[in-house]
């Protein structure tokens, strides 16, 4: 994707870092927005950092705060920061699924995605699955067709199991394989987890929110 | 005195029944907490500047700026220019590692550390036999029989290429650990590991402390598949960091390419074969120059032929030395290889004198010893759950009109078993309460699960009546686990202890009920008189009577009775398509079917087979650790490129279990490694009857099958 302000600054022929400290300073809020607001061309952009900045995230329902520097992604936050380590970095660059969690009604990659870009949103991970001490349909289905083994690819697989039945209510056994194929896991549970997510949407994947 | 022996059939109330695992509800939630979910009170966070060049010699290292830093507490030298250490012999090697408040500082200090080297000389490529001497050392020589003889009885003599890549274990949860020392002399070490109790002196050695003031914690464990046995340089340094910060804790874990350069390779194998048959299928004779590396130790000695101890043989192998990371023990050591050679090998000899494998397989299959009948029978079974008398054609005679051509292909292999050194205590409260403790590990396999079932199976309770607490050297120390070794040491461990655990209990309500202790047995959560079952204690009842102190026993393996085995076979045959306009293979099914003597969770064990199966799908179509000769980096490590299969790619999965008589007697042998032995044989050998001619060289990527094509077409 291109950047826009990348564009127009080089456009107006100022390069991006000198346009920024001509024009940066004059709508500056204060620090507890994390934030400045400096204009390009016209459109008002959010600069952060380069220092830590203040974050607030919604996660499971809770409000969390924490510092961080911009260029943490959302997983770090979480596994560093607020000690919510159910999702995994693995890969690290978007291909493997261990760190899926369920931002705004859809599944992401935790590893990218910063975490400054995350606030005001609606964040899901596997611990916000169950119900007091009982689990979701799509974590009993998993016990119940062992889709683990040394279980950590589970906590993406569970996540991304609950985001594509929530979409899919009724999959075929091919959109199962289709739907869950940005997971990757190496002790080999994939029969398991296609049993499993079968088995969750017949019992009502979708419940528990 | 107990006897020392598994259940009858009809009395194992859990022993051999599908049952989920106990650390199941953790696993799914997220609450199970790896040593990589660890986060300490003031833990910083280890960062390691690595070699970017495949053999040099470190001749400076600035760390002035990264000192500076304010965030960076410690920093260590690994490899200390003018000593030893500063020849560096792969990519990705630690030349110095550095701990910082936070994960931003400590890779900002990294880059900001400058290292000086001296560039030499490198090999990565693992293939190369002419490379010269300083590079291939010939690793052995043998011959059996008369080859010579072999060959001249032999009516067709079948020559090929085969080969099976380097590939790396790709544990998703990397090497490393969280180190701290607590005070001076005690250091805490949350570490990846398959050897918990084995670890903690390996830590105190270099650390020059007692071994005794190392405690190793392990809760779960992100996969290992052999390459996890110890703590690695990277821990140690972790460890001495924490020192230099004043004992905060240090989290230390490779990042995703270093875990692919550094963390483990399973050495590749390569070989020239010819294979001499008679035209009725018998085999008569056997020659192999084999070579492969597995880094600077060479590679590894895969036993050649498989299973089938052909007559004469004549065999060399060379080890080819090249700097990448070294090898590590992978699932099946030498197995899978000496699979993927063998059983193409005579694959190709069959088609040769036209004969289908299947057959010649069991025309030949008293080659394979004592266990001749068992892979006769699993072969049947097999051949039965994928149709092979229907669906087999002979090579590259699958008439469908397009591109898309279909093929069967087969296999059978072995492992050993028994169980390692393996301690436990098993406590009994008076209230009833039962724990079992034990300094092993749960690699996934499903180890407190077997545990879990075992007590309750002998004390005659439901499982969560029993508690199973594992993970910790402060424990009854019990083996590694690898080879397959610990389902055995386990199930023979806490088998023992319960029995003992149970006598004593025994002993002490056999007043109450009025008996002999000979003459009660633990049944349904009761202590009970056999003859009249409706005299009985409960099992808390029967407990009370320990009086005030709990019981606890010893289990130990080695001990008395015999409860484990070794020596297991398996068969597999696989159903694949093959596009041959696109080079690209896909699974239709694969059947496996394998034996493991007593099984203790029906449902693990099939679990461990399935899994066996999708690795090996793995390394026979996608996986291969890619290294540029020029630059002596590895190109993929990362998993965009180093590839896995995904859910999509494995097909149809068939598993069958040899249960039953003939098997349950023989008691507990591991499951691990045999299954993931065949599939690169046996998926090798389906796309060869598929598309007429051996693709030589594992993983099955299309520039191979198209290259293999190609080669055919131009004869």
């Amino acid at each position: 994707m291109q950047d826009d302000d990348e564009v127009k600054s080089k456009g107006s022929g100022l390069s991006r870092r000198t346009f920024l400290k001509a024009s940066g300073i004059s709508l500056s809020v204060p620090l507890v927005m994390g934030y400045r607001v400096i204009k390009v061309s016209g459109a008002e952009v959010k600069v952060y950092g380069p220092g830590k900045v203040p974050l607030s995230l919604a996660i499971n329902g809770k409000s969390y705060k924490a510092e961080v520097e911009p260029r943490v992604t959302l997983l770090e936050a979480l596994r560093n920061e607020l000690d919510i380590t159910g999702a995994k970095r693995v890969c690290d660059r978007a291909t493997c699924g261990a760190c899926t969690m369920i931002v705004d009604g859809k599944p992401v990659y935790s590893c990218s995605v910063l975490a400054i870009d995350a606030q005001g949103k609606s964040i899901t991970t596997v611990e916000g699955l169950m119900q007091g001490e009982t689990l979701h349909p799509v974590q009993q289905a998993f016990i119940d067709n062992d889709a683990q083994q040394c279980g950590f690819c589970t906590p993406g697989f569970v996540v991304a199991s609950k985001a594509f039945l929530d979409k899919n209510p009724n999959p075929t056994a091919e959109q199962i394989q289709k739907g869950l194929g940005g997971n990757l896991c190496r002790c080999g549970t994939y029969m398991g987890v296609r049993a499993a997510v079968a088995q969750a949407a017949q019992k009502g994947g979708r419940r528990n929110g | 005195m107990a006897e020392y022996k598994w259940p009858d059939a009809d009395k194992r109330t859990h022993i051999g029944k599908r049952i989920s695992r106990i650390d199941g509800p953790q696993k799914v939630s997220g609450r199970a907490k790896y040593s990589f979910d660890m986060n300490r009170p003031g833990m910083l966070f280890g960062k390691i500047v690595r070699s970017p060049y495949a053999h040099a010699t470190v001749k400076k290292i600035d760390t002035s700026a990264a000192e500076a830093m304010p965030g960076v507490k410690a920093i260590h030298i690994m490899a200390e220019p003018g000593t030893p250490t500063a020849e560096v012999k792969w990519a990705g090697a630690s030349i110095l590692a550095l701990a910082a408040v936070d994960e931003p500082t400590a890779e900002d200090a990294a880059r900001a550390i400058k290292v000086e080297y001296e560039v030499m000389p490198h090999l990565v490529v693992d293939n190369d036999t002419k490379a010269g001497d300083q590079w291939t050392r010939v690793a052995n020589e043998n011959k059996q029989g008369d080859p010579d003889k072999g060959f001249s009885e032999a009516e067709v003599t079948v020559e090929g290429t085969y080969g099976v890549s380097i590939i790396t274990h790709c544990c998703l949860e990397p090497h490393g650990s969280v180190m701290e020392w607590e005070d001076d002399k005690n250091v805490l070490a949350h570490l990846s590991t398959q050897a918990v109790s084995g670890s903690a002196a390996q830590i105190a050695r270099p650390l020059e402390i007692a071994a005794t003031n190392v405690r190793v914690k392990q809760d779960h464990i992100g996969g290992g598949f052999g390459s996890k046995f110890g703590p690695d340089e990277w821990d140690i340094t972790a460890a001495r960091l924490s020192k230099k910060a004043g004992g905060k804790p240090v989290k230390m874990f490779n990042e995703r390419d270093a875990e692919l350069m550094v963390a483990g390779a399973r050495p590749s194998v390569y070989a020239k074969i010819k294979v001499g048959v008679k035209k009725d299928g018998t085999l008569t004779a056997w020659e192999s120059q084999s070579w492969g590396s597995g880094g600077v130790g060479g590679g590894g000695a895969p036993p050649v032929p498989y299973i089938f101890a052909i007559p004469n043989q004549r065999k060399q192998h060379t080890n080819i030395i090249n700097n990448i990371g070294s090898q590590r023990a992978w699932r099946a050591p030498n197995h899978p290889q000496a699979c993927a050679l063998t059983m193409p090998a005579l694959e190709d000899a069959a088609a040769a004198i036209g004969m289908d494998p299947y057959d010649f397989f069991l025309k030949n299959i008293e080659l394979a010893g004592q266990r001749a009948p068992i892979y006769t029978d699993e072969l049947k079974i097999a051949a039965d759950l994928i149709g092979w008398k229907n669906n087999w054609h002979p090579r590259g005679a699958d008439k469908t009109a397009g591109p898309v051509k279909r093929g069967l292909g087969l296999s059978i292999h072995t492992w050993g078993g028994l169980g390692h050194p393996s301690d436990c205590d098993l406590t009994i409260q008076p209230d009833g309460s039962v724990e079992l403790k034990m300094g092993t590990q749960d690699l996934g396999t499903g180890t407190r699960t077997a545990l879990n079932i075992i007590v309750a199976d002998t004390l005659g309770l439901p499982l969560n009546a029993v508690k199973i607490t594992i993970g910790d050297s402060r424990y009854p120390a019990s083996g590694g686990s690898g080879g397959s070794t610990t389902i055995g040491g386990i199930s023979s461990s806490s088998r023992r202890a319960a029995l003992d655990a149970l006598d004593q209990v025994i002993a002490k309500a056999a007043p109450a009920l009025d008996a002999k202790p000979e003459d009660l047995e633990a049944v349904g959560g009761s202590i009970r008189v056999k003859a009249n079952p409706s005299k009985s204690l409960t099992w808390a009842q029967a407990c009370s009577k320990l009086g005030a102190t709990p019981l606890t026993v010893r289990g130990k393996n080695p001990g008395p009775g015999k409860l484990m085995d070794q020596g297991v076979g398996g068969a597999q045959m696989a159903d694949v398509s093959v596009d041959i306009e696109t080079g690209i293979v896909r699974i239709n099914k694969i059947v496996a079917v394998q034996d493991c003597g007593l099984i203790i969770d029906l449902k693990t064990a099939e679990s461990q087979v399935y899994g066996a199966l999708i690795m090996g799908v793995c390394y026979a179509l996608y996986e291969e650790k890619i290294m540029d000769p020029k630059t002596g980096r590895m190109l993929n490590p990362n998993m965009e490129f180093y590839k896995l299969a995904g859910i999509g790619d494995i097909g149809e999965l068939v598993v069958h279990m040899m249960t039953g008589k003939g098997y349950d007697e023989r008691g507990v042998i591991g499951l691990g490694e045999p299954p993931v032995v065949s599939p690169g044989a046996v998926i090798s050998n389906a796309v060869a009857n598929a598309i007429g001619v051996r693709v030589p060289t594992l993983p099955l990527t299309p520039d191979r099958v198209l290259a293999a094509l190609e080669q055919k077409g131009g004869k």
